[in-house]
């Protein structure tokens, strides 16, 4: 297959960035996008033009590295899949893909298809956790967890935070990323001993990250590669509004 | 270089509890006059930060990725190990013990895989107090799976994603302390040096892979958890920027690299699918519960697997292993995949695959609850393959996967450089010439969480070693060597991009020193090696500068690196006269073609100590003794 790619270039944050044209050739229907990109920095590189910078690691889907909006929609669109285990064989010869970033104030662009997403780190460092040190813990077993519990938190704990909610979202809103931890850790027992403060630190932090707010459009779950459900945001709202009775329940006390 | 594996004595059993008391303990309110850095943040690099924080020392922590939550053990899928014998089916801290001896064929540490047996509970109850959502049964209570080489259900899991959890479970734990100040976070950094100063590990020289500056950072200790060298082979399943610079610089620097031909061979990854192709995803061995591994009878036979009747077809793991059937371990089924391929009765293009069929258990079981067990993992096939697997058998290749050897740590899990310690993947210690499928998560989280933090104290309180001096000759010294090798690769221009020289050399390693390796191959590979060497720092093109971000230039420092190591593998794998687990020598096989020992010559742990650029690397020998256990030949009939 053959493809014309019209994809983001920007030297670093301080440039400004334009859309550069290339031809991709030879292109073999088994191929990842990211091992199509590879391939036309191949000769990029034979040509002596610097290749297209894009993150990635695991290419399977997990690591949450990838992150670049294909065709105007993050990770290509296709339902539950990452652009690294999006394949070639979903494009029409001859097709014109556009290639761009994460669009996001909270994610300034680093080089070309780079972002920078630490904001997410920051979020959790302000309370995603459950504060038990090493050593000490009692048998695992002690506290038994229902079943539907247990799933319903990896449904949330799946997610990879590579940030595709934050790019479909026309707010920039990190709604669904903090949503998927919040619930993650209120459903379980271990997590609901410090639920109300991990809540209000997290909102708290990601409104100093700058993301927007949420208006509740649903175009985060319907690009989240992990298929995180919006109803966990309905979760955090609610966990929020608790949250927040508690404490100043508490600072009248 | 001597050589101490400072294994405790008294009886196997006692040995962890007995040391732990014997170590020297650094007071709380001193704790915080120490730094320590710590390279890498899988489940070892994050267990290991986040706890050491938690204890009063200061930590500085590095990884190449943008997130310290990206590492690559959030890929791992089936589960971790752990003796708890929920299950009331005769599992204990000894049977898990000998289980791990024995699936690595008798070549690991006895005292340290006890140890890690021991810690294997704790484990398991730290990461549900952290919140890991492990799979339930309906009563509440923890679910487990079997994995290859045991007979009992002793693995944890969380779907398919168990690795995902743990590492976010540990990156939480290590978040946690960023956020409390306890620990500086490096993310998308890369460790160029280690900086030796009076014998002892004081630092490490690191680019700023944004910025692309180079600097150093001084600490009391160094910890090196960053993962295992796969990718020398270029295809692997690990991710794509998994290396061994960190590790191969440190062993430069006077850190032996023990046993580095002990690579894994994944039995059930999926078949290569051409030359594009930039690594290969594995297909966890958690399906080889329910799935059953055949080929046809007849040689090229090219029927669809639904026309091939029952009596055509050839379950040859449950024909060769019945006892352990599709779960034989890993080194043994990816063994006799390539037998059967080799025959001609491979499956696919080339006729590089076996199947992997679910229809049985389907029919037992239901599609829905095949669903509920492997539901990510049937989908992640179907995106790759575009084939559904619940209604055609998948087709599955062995391919490289993990890597045992790494660098010499002695019981305290300090390389031959004092205060340099290395967990995880990146030691060699605790799985022997083979791992056994769930041990690796157990190895690295045992490391980090439940060994490190009591034996650095120890060094801390009983070695004394003198503060660090950032800024003294060995840290300039250092910092130029990489500013120079940075320039030096910069200053090529030649024709041939880092992907082409990789892809060679891993064809290369991936042909002499992979699932069958022998005299003659490795001595070719040997020759070809030095050669492709050559050729890359005469012809090698990378575009940009040294003062960006510039992935073309991290990626030829990768391979350089890759380029001297492959070497060092081969030679290990050609002193090795003999087979065990993972390293088959085609010269070394019983009747029936499986991996034939040589106790009395090779039952030792193999140490290489750098000799200089042009030196040959010299050869150490610990022997391994046994107490808790009879070296027998390895039987899963
Ligand atoms: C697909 C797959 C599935 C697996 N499934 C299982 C399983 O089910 N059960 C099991 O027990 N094991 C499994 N394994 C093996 C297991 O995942 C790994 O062995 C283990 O996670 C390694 O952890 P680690 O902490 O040692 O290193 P890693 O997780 O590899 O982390 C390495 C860290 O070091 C950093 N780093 C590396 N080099 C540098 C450098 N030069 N400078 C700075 N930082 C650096 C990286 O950024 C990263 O943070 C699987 C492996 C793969 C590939
Ligand atoms: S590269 Fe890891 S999710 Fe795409």
């Amino acid at each position: 297959m053959k493809l014309t790619l019209k994809v983001w270039r920007q030297k670093d944050g301080d440039s400004r960035g334009e859309f550069a044209t290339y031809q991709a050739n030879d292109i073999n229907p088994d191929m990842s996008f990211l091992e199509m990109l590879d391939e036309v920095n191949e000769s990029l590189l034979a040509r002596g033009e610097e290749p297209i910078a894009f993150d990635s690691d695991c290419r399977e889907g997990i690591c949450g590295a990838c992150s670049m909006v294909i065709n105007g929609l993050p990770h290509g669109g296709r339902k539950a899949t990452t652009a690294c285990q999006l394949h070639m064989r979903l494009f029409e010869d001859g097709e014109t893909v556009t290639v761009e970033p994460w669009r996001a104030r909270a994610f300034p662009v680093v080089r070309d298809l780079i972002v920078d997403r630490s904001g997410f780190d920051r979020i959790i460092q302000a309370g995603g956790f459950v504060s038990v040190s090493t050593g000490g813990a009692q048998d695992a077993n002690v506290i038994p967890i229902p079943k539907p519990d247990a799933e319903l938190a990896m449904d949330a704990a799946q997610c990879i935070g590579c940030g595709a909610c934050v790019a479909a979202c026309k707010n920039a809103s990190a709604m669904l990323f903090v949503a998927a931890k919040v619930s993650h850790l209120a459903i379980l027992p271990q997590g609901r001993v410090e639920k109300n403060r991990r809540v209000l630190r997290m909102v708290e932090a990601m409104d100093s990250e700058g993301f927007g707010n949420c208006t509740v459009t649903g175009s985060c779950e319907a690009v989240c590669p992990k298929e995180i459900s919006l109803n966990f945001i309905t979760r955090l709202n609610q966990e929020y509004a608790v949250a927040l009775l508690k404490s100043t329940g508490q600072s009248a006390r | 270089m001597k050589l101490d594996s400072k294994i405790p004595s008294g009886p196997l059993a006692e040995k962890w509890n007995k040391h732990k008391f014997d170590l020297k303990l650094v007071n709380p309110a001193n704790k915080r006059k120490f730094e320590v850095l710590v390279v890498g943040t899988g489940l070892a690099g994050a267990s290991a930060a986040a706890s050491l924080a938690e204890l009063g020392y200061q930590v500085s922590c590095f990884c190449y990725q943008d997130s310290p939550r990206r590492a690559h053990s959030i890929a791992a899928q089936g589960g971790i190990n752990a003796a708890k014998n929920y299950k009331n089916d005769g599992d204990s801290i000894h049977r898990l013990f000998y289980d791990t001896i024995k699936g690595g064929d008798f070549r690991a540490r006895e005292a340290n895989v006890h140890r890690l047996a021991e810690v294997s509970l704790s484990i398991i109850d730290h990461c549900v107090a952290q919140g890991v959502p492990f799979a339930r049964e309906y009563g509440g209570m923890l679910d487990n799976r079997s994995f290859g080489g045991a007979q009992v259900s002793r693995t944890f899991y969380a779907r398919g994603q168990t690795g995902q959890q743990l590492l976010l479970g540990a990156y939480q734990a290590l978040s946690r302390q960023v956020g409390l100040g306890a620990v500086k976070m490096f993310p998308r950094t890369e460790m160029l040096e280690l900086v030796v100063v009076a014998g002892h590990a004081k630092g490490i020289v690191v680019r700023d892979m944004v910025t692309g500056k180079i600097s150093s950072h001084a600490g009391d200790a160094v910890v090196l958890a960053t993962g295992g060298y796969s990718n020398v082979f270029y295809l692997s399943t690990n991710a794509v920027g998994c290396n061994v610079t960190a590790a191969y610089r440190a062993y430069k620097k006077g850190a032996a690299f023990a046993n580095p031909c002990y690579t894994q061979i994944h039995p059930t990854c999926i078949p290569v699918s051409g030359d594009h192709q930039s690594k290969l995803t594995l297909m966890s061995e958690s399906l080889r519960n329910d799935g059953r591994v055949w080929v046809p009878k007849q040689k090229g036979d090219k029927r669809l697997p639904h026309d091939i009747a029952e009596k055509d077809r050839d379950y040859f793991l449950e024909r060769k292993y019945p006892s352990f059937g599709n779960l034989a371990p890993r080194d043994i089924s990816s063994r006799a995949a390539k037998e059967a391929c080799d025959e001609g009765r491979g499956v696919g293009p080339g006729g590089l695959g076996v199947y992997l069929d679910f229809s049985d258990a389907i029919k037992r079981l239901g599609e829905a609850k095949i669903r509920e067990r492997y539901a990510n993992l049937f989908d992640m096939y179907e995106r790759i393959t575009g084939e559904n697997a619940y209604r055609m058998p998948m087709r599955i290749y062995p391919a490289v996967h993990y890597t045992m050897g790494g660098l010499w740590v002695d019981y305290n899990l300090m390389s031959t450089v004092p205060g340099l310690f290395v967990l995880g993947e990146a030691n060699f210690s605790d799985h022997g010439a083979n791992r056994l499928g769930a041990s690796a998560l157990m190895q690295g989280l045992a490391d980090g969480y439940f060994v490190l933090p009591y034996t650095i104290g120890h060094y801390f309180a009983h070695d004394k070693p003198a503060r660090p001096q950032a800024g003294s000759a060995e840290f300039r010294e250092a910092e130029a060597a990489a500013r120079t090798r940075v320039q030096k690769l910069l200053a090529i221009q030649g024709k041939r991009t880092t992907r082409s020289f990789h892809r060679e050399l891993g064809r290369l390693v991936w042909d002499k020193c992979g699932m069958a390796r022998s005299e003659k191959g490795l001595k070719e590979a040997l020759q070809r090696i030095p050669a492709l060497r050559d050729e890359f720092w005469s012809n090698l093109a990378i575009t940009g500068s040294g003062e960006s971000l510039n992935q073309a230039l991290e990626h030829a420092g990768r391979v350089a690196d890759f380029l001297e190591f492959a070497e060092l593998m081969c030679l290990d794998a050609l002193t090795r006269d003999e087979s065990c687990g993972g390293h088959f020598r085609t010269e070394h096989q019983t009747e029936e073609g499986e991996a034939k020992r040589d106790d009395e010559h090779f039952s030792h742990v193999a140490a290489w100590e750098f000799q200089g650029e042009d030196g040959r690397p010299l050869l150490h020998k610990e022997p391994l003794v046994y107490e808790g256990v009879h070296m027998s030949q390895r039987s899963y009939k």
